[in-house]
C-alpha cells in the first residue's frame, strides 16, 4: 500500500493537518482520528475512511433492497437491513387521491415482500422516508436474494461499475445491488445464477484481498468452461 | 475465595511476586476479536487466569420504546460471571457487584463510543465472565472495547484497562486475585491512549498522595502495553498480519 492509504482502527490518528474531515474521522484540534476499522485515504484536501465493517446507516438517495414488515392504514414500514425502519407512505403507491377507507395497502404490497426502494428523506429525528415511485423502483417479483455484509457493498460495485457488470457479463444474470447490503439476482438459466451467487459470496469473504478482480474472474471462467 | 495460603508471600526479598511476576509486569494477556457469527461484534480475552467473552449488538431499535432517547442513542451493558466462573458455585442471578461493574462499565465506555450518531437506538454489550481470577472488570472493559470496535460502532478512541495496586508498600502492575484479598490497595484504571484520558478510576485501600499519583502513572503505562495487544488483535482479524 502507498503512503496515502494505511490500515486504520479506531483512535489512531490518519494525519495531522489542514484537511476537511470526511466519513468516518473526526477532527481533535489538528489531528484527523480514525474512528471505525477501515482503510484511511487522504485526498487534497479531505479525509475518509473505507469503513470495513459496521452495520447500514440510510443516507438520502440510496437505492436499497428493502422487506415489507408490516402496514398500517395509511403507510407501510419496510426492513431495510439497519438499525432503522424504513417508511413508505400509502399516497406513493396510490397516488394523490388514496384514501384510507377506499383503498386496502396490502392489495399492493403484503408482508414479506420485496421492494427495491429509494431513501428519500432522513434527519435521523424520525424513521427514514423512502419511496419506490420511480423508474426502476418498485416489487421485485423475481430473483434470488442473496445478504452481504453492507460494508463490501462498495466492493461489489467495484471502480466506476467495473466489478458488477464483470459477473452481469459472465453470468447474463441481471443484478441489483442495494447500498443496504441486500442484493437481487435475477438470472434466465441456473448455472448462471448460481455461478453469480457464488460470486457474491466470494466478494464478500475476500473484499481485503488486492486483485480479488482477476481472482473473481478466474473463478467466472473456469466453471464456465467446464 | 477459598484455597487462600496464609503463609503466602505476596513479595518477596528480591521483588517477585506471589506468581513469579516482577513489580511492573502483567500477566500474559491474549486477546482475540471476533469469533461469535450471530453478534454484531465481539471478542475473547484470557488476562492471566481470566477468561471472557464479549458480544456487541447494535446499533439497533431500543426494547422498551420508552428507555429510548431522541437525542442520541444509549448504551447497555451486561456484565454477568458464569456459575463456574469461580471456586464455589455463583448463583447465576445478577448480584450486587456484577450490577455496580455493569454500571462501571457502561460509564467506561461511553466518553469513546459516539453515540449521539445513533438518536432512537441502543448498543447492547454482553460480558460473560467464563473464568474469573481478579481484574475481571478490567479485562472485561478491554475486551469491550475490541468488541465494540468489530461490530463497527464509530469510536473515538478505543478503551485500555488494567490495574494497579499496592502490597507490601509497593505499587504493582495488575493486581491478581491473591494480591487483590490480601493485598493493601486495588486501582483498576480504564484509559484512552490516543485521547489521553481516563475513563475508569475505582480505588479500593488506602494510599499516600505520592503512592496515589505513582500508581496512576503505573496504571497508565499498563494500559498502553494492554491497547498494542487490543491493536494488534484487531489488526489480525481485518488485516492478515500485513497490518502497518
Amino acid at each position: 500500500m502507498g503512503d496515502k492509504r494505511k490500515y486504520v482502527i479506531p483512535g489512531d490518528v490518519v494525519t495531522t493537518g489542514p484537511f476537511r474531515p470526511e466519513q468516518n474521522v473526526i477532527l481533535d484540534g489538528n489531528k484527523i482520528i480514525a474512528t471505525t476499522i477501515g482503510i484511511s485515504e487522504i485526498y487534497d484536501d479531505s479525509v475518509k475512511v473505507i469503513p470495513l465493517t459496521g452495520m447500514y446507516i440510510p443516507k438520502i438517495d440510496d437505492l436499497v433492497i428493502a422487506k415489507v414488515n408490516s402496514h398500517t392504514s395509511l403507510s407501510w414500514e419496510l426492513n431495510i437491513n439497519s438499525c432503522y425502519v424504513g417508511f413508505l407512505p400509502a399516497q406513493d403507491v396510490f397516488g394523490r387521491d388514496f384514501s384510507a377507507h377506499a383503498d386496502e395497502l396490502s392489495s399492493k404490497l403484503k408482508t414479506g415482500d420485496l421492494v427495491a426502494a429509494r431513501i428519500a428523506n432522513f434527519d435521523r429525528t424520525r424513521d427514514p422516508l423512502v419511496t419506490i415511485s420511480d423508474r426502476d423502483l418498485g416489487q421485485i417479483d423475481s430473483g434470488e436474494l442473496v445478504e452481504i455484509s453492507p460494508s463490501k457493498v462498495p466492493r461489489l460495485i467495484g471502480k466506476r461499475g467495473t466489478m458488477i457488470q464483470m459477473i452481469e457479463m459472465a453470468t447474463d444474470a441481471a443484478i441489483t445491488i442495494g447500498q443496504n447490503g441486500w442484493v437481487v439476482i435475477s438470472c434466465e438459466s441456473p448455472e448462471g445464477l448460481l455461478k453469480a451467487k457464488k460470486a457474491i459470496k466470494m466478494v464478500n469473504e475476500q473484499a481485503h484481498i488486492v486483485n480479488l478482480t482477476d481472482q473473481v474472474k478466474e473463478m467466472l471462467e473456469s466453471k464456465g468452461e467446464s | 475465595m477459598g484455597g487462600r495460603d496464609a503463609t503466602m508471600v505476596l513479595l518477596d526479598k528480591n521483588g517477585i511476586r506471589c506468581d513469579g511476576r516482577k513489580i511492573d509486569e502483567p500477566r500474559k494477556i491474549v486477546i482475540k476479536a471476533g469469533g461469535l457469527k450471530n453478534a454484531d461484534g465481539s471478542a475473547y480475552i484470557e488476562f492471566g487466569d481470566n477468561k471472557i467473552l464479549v458480544g456487541v449488538f447494535g446499533p439497533r431499535d431500543v426494547h422498551p420504546k420508552h428507555m429510548s432517547n431522541t437525542d442520541t442513542g444509549i448504551l447497555r451493558v451486561r456484565y454477568h460471571m458464569e456459575p463456574f466462573s469461580v471456586d464455589e458455585r455463583k448463583r447465576p442471578a445478577p448480584s450486587r457487584r456484577e450490577i455496580e461493574i455493569s454500571k462501571v462499565i457502561k460509564e467506561a465506555l461511553e466518553p469513546a463510543v459516539m453515540l449521539e450518531k445513533f438518536p432512537r437506538t441502543a448498543v447492547d454489550v454482553f460480558i460473560e465472565v467464563l473464568q474469573a481470577d481478579g481484574g475481571t472488570r478490567c479485562a472485561a472493559l478491554t475486551a469491550a472495547s475490541v468488541a465494540l470496535a468489530d461490530a463497527g460502532i464509530p469510536m473515538r478512541d478505543m478503551v485500555a484497562a488494567i490495574a494497579s495496586g499496592k502490597v507490601e508498600d509497593t505499587v504493582i502492575l495488575d493486581v491478581n486475585n491473591e494480591e487483590d484479598q490480601a493485598g493493601q490497595a486495588d486501582m483498576p484504571i480504564g484509559y484512552m491512549p490516543s485521547a489521553e484520558k481516563i475513563t475508569l478510576l475505582q480505588l479500593d485501600g488506602v494510599l499516600t498522595p505520592e503512592e496515589y499519583k505513582k500508581c496512576i502513572q503505573v496504571g497508565v503505562d499498563g494500559c498502553k502495553l494492554v491497547y498494542e495487544l487490543q491493536k494488534k488483535a484487531l489488526h489480525d482479524k481485518y488485516f492478515g498480519n500485513k497490518g502497518d
